[in-house]
């Protein structure tokens, strides 16, 4: 096992900063980088569907890095390399679907606020990444352009909503993706596919062209295979956007920075760490409970105090999250009208609206609509106060658990998802069982807390098992701190991160 | 087993705008009671004294100066209309026959 060095030959093998480390050093070019992670994407994308759409004119900017190093400008430390963006995120000159029927070969005619970074960084934008359809599910089945395979078993689900960021790392075919966290959607892809993947906290990442699913609920974050690799992207697209008004305006320290620290330590000392008894109950799997236990005595040889807390609000959590969500999801998708972009479905003297009732009919699949209806529900005269505002004062609880629990730990941790990725089709026909499978995850976003989601080893079937991490509020760092640390101890008793066990996956004959 | 019935579900379909088939109108019928039956669940531990939260991190009055931002040309914006004529969107009628 080689660990985090990869064969130089195998420029898909490398982590994120490596790649970047020869890039910057002038070994490699970003034109051979992007080839090799687009004959990557060439090669086994046929199986997995992790891309909806590969950019064509990733080469070009490649190229057009390459000059300016050349030139000896001055380039930003990830500079020319490859990241593949979910295609939540609206993109100039790439289709953003979100994964719906609705907005099939919609091009928008701005970045999103996170992709504007990434470019101004001097990354090459790969493609646009599957997902769950408006980011609406836990496995990527209900994108409407078929689901993404897991590389680890192709029979199973990568997650969602964010499958396809989380596939497209975890099969090296990009080393850097982005995501979005509305309940897990980047916390638990990385979980059942051997990555790591962050939820900032609210507000510390701009959704400016993020295509809005819940809007007090939403995050963009950095998916990606070692920890240190989130952190530089999370450096790249954080930071205050006058283009969102719920962007927070202050200044972050450098997640880099605190992701290098904590490697170099390989230390917990002196950390208090909070064991949720709630998420640590009846429904976690056996083997992910095994894991579990074996990281908390890592973590406590490390140095780390480890301590259990309670809190008691979160067996509401999912509730108040499946009536938050369809609520602000009814009212964001509004803007599906058949008016100003997207699908139009006519007929002959239709009004506009049978015209917009048509279209929507068309062009949202099952699951959208089941949450639209939903949420129009729990919206309506006579419930209101009883769904909505009920699961509004939820939130409060929860929040007010975490502010008891954060008393007594400096972080949180739990698994980061109840079992190993389940198998295509075995949870379809059920949407609660879909829905009660977010309970780890749910309630950093309920409560705005950033939260990581990273690998602890194997499941008794082969599949990776995911550990979440959870920080105060504006606590991000701490995040970085401690899973770099927890990452380099895991490392070091596997000989190697998680995805260097990735069974090989068969490529296509080109 | 939450009250929800078909004419419910065809009454929250016309709000929404989604011309829903008779089948679905079936399977959301039966899925949306169980659902809801579980989510009403929230009613529980929400009591009166507790306040409400809409937003995890509360800001105020954001506003920005008073400037042009970068803003879109006519071309971008119609860019992905389904119709237009260069200065708005075209839509079909607005009323119906009987209004």
């Amino acid at each position: 096992m080689s660990g985090l060095r990869a064969e130089p030959a195998d420029l898909t093998r490398l982590a994120g900063h490596e790649l970047a480390g020869l890039l910057a050093s002038g070994e490699v070019s970003s034109v051979e980088a992007t080839q090799a992670h687009l004959d990557r994407i060439a090669a086994v994308d046929g199986e997995l569907h992790a891309f909806l759409h590969v950019n064509a004119g990733a080469l070009d900017a490649a190229r057009a890095i390459d000059e300016r190093r050349a030139a000896g400008e001055q380039l930003h430390e990830l500079a020319g390399a490859p990241i593949a963006i979910k295609d939540v995120l609206c993109t100039i000159g790439m289709p953003s679907t979100s994964g719906s029927r609705i907005l099939e070969g919609w091009v928008p005619p701005y970045d999103a606020t996170v992709v504007a970074r990434v470019k101004a960084a001097g990354l090459v934008a790969l493609g646009k990444t599957n997902m769950d359809e408006f980011a609406m599910g836990s496995s990527t089945e209900h994108s409407a352009y078929g689901p993404t395979r897991n590389p680890w078993d192709p029979e199973r689900i990568p997650g969602g909503s964010g499958g396809g960021s989380a596939a497209a790392v975890a099969a090296f075919e990009a080393p850097f993706a982005l995501g979005s966290d509305t309940g897990g959607s980047i916390r638990q892809p990385a979980a059942v596919t051997g990555t790591v993947g962050v939820k900032p906290t609210y507000g510390g990442v701009s959704r400016y062209g993020a295509i809005a699913l819940a809007s007090s609920l939403d995050q963009v974050g950095p998916v990606t295979r070692t920890v240190l690799d989130s952190a530089l992207i999370h450096d790249v697209i954080g930071g205050h956007d006058p283009h969102d008004s719920t962007s927070l305006d202050r200044e972050w320290p450098s997640f880099a920075a605190a992701a290098r620290e904590g490697a170099a330590s390989g230390s917990l000392q002196g950390v208090r760490v909070g064991i949720v008894k709630e998420l640590d109950a009846e429904g976690t799997a056996d083997d992910v409970q095994a894991r579990f236990r074996e990281t908390v005595d890592v973590l406590t040889a490390a140095g780390a105090e480890v301590v259990e807390v309670s809190c008691p609000s979160f067996a509401y959590s999912v509730a108040a999250y499946y009536l938050i969500l369809p609520a602000e999801a009814s009212s964001n998708l509004a803007r599906f009208d058949s008016v100003r972009f997207g699908l139009r479905v006519e007929g002959p003297g239709q009004t506009v609206e049978d015209v917009m009732a048509a279209t929507r009919e068309a062009g949202f699949g099952a699951e959208v609509k089941r949450r639209i209806i939903l949420g129009t529900y729990a919206l309506s005269a006579g419930y209101y106060d009883a769904y909505y505002g009920s699961a509004q004062k939820v939130r409060t609880l929860i929040q007010r658990d975490f502010d008891a629990a954060f008393e007594q730990a400096d972080l949180l941790i739990s698994p980061a998802a109840p079992t190993t990725a389940f198998k295509l089709g075995e949870k379809l026909d059920d949407p609660l069982a879909m829905y009660v499978n977010d309970i780890t995850t749910i309630p950093a976003n309920l409560a705005g807390i950033p939260g990581m989601g990273l690998p602890m080893g194997l499941g008794d079937d082969g599949m990776p098992v995911g550990l979440q991490l959870l920080a105060p509020m504006f606590e991000d760092e701490r995040l970085y701190r401690a899973g770099a640390a927890i990452e380099a101890l895991l490392a070091d008793r596997w000989g190697g991160i998680l995805t260097t066990k990735a069974p090989a996956l068969t490529e296509a004959t080109r | 087993m939450s009250e929800i019935t078909r004419e419910e579900v065809q009454h929250l379909a016309g709000l929404a705008r989604i011309a829903l088939t008779d089948d679905e109108v079936t399977s959301l019928t039966t899925e949306l009671s169980a659902i809801v039956d579980a989510i009403a669940t929230v009613r529980e531990i929400a009591g009166d004294d507790v306040p409400a939260t809409s937003h995890p991190v509360p800001l105020t009055n954001v506003l920005r100066a008073d400037v042009v931002g970068d803003t879109l040309a006519h071309e971008q914006t119609f860019a992905g209309a389904p119709s237009h004529d260069g200065e708005r969107f075209r839509v079909s009628a607005i009323l119906g026959e009987e209004q």
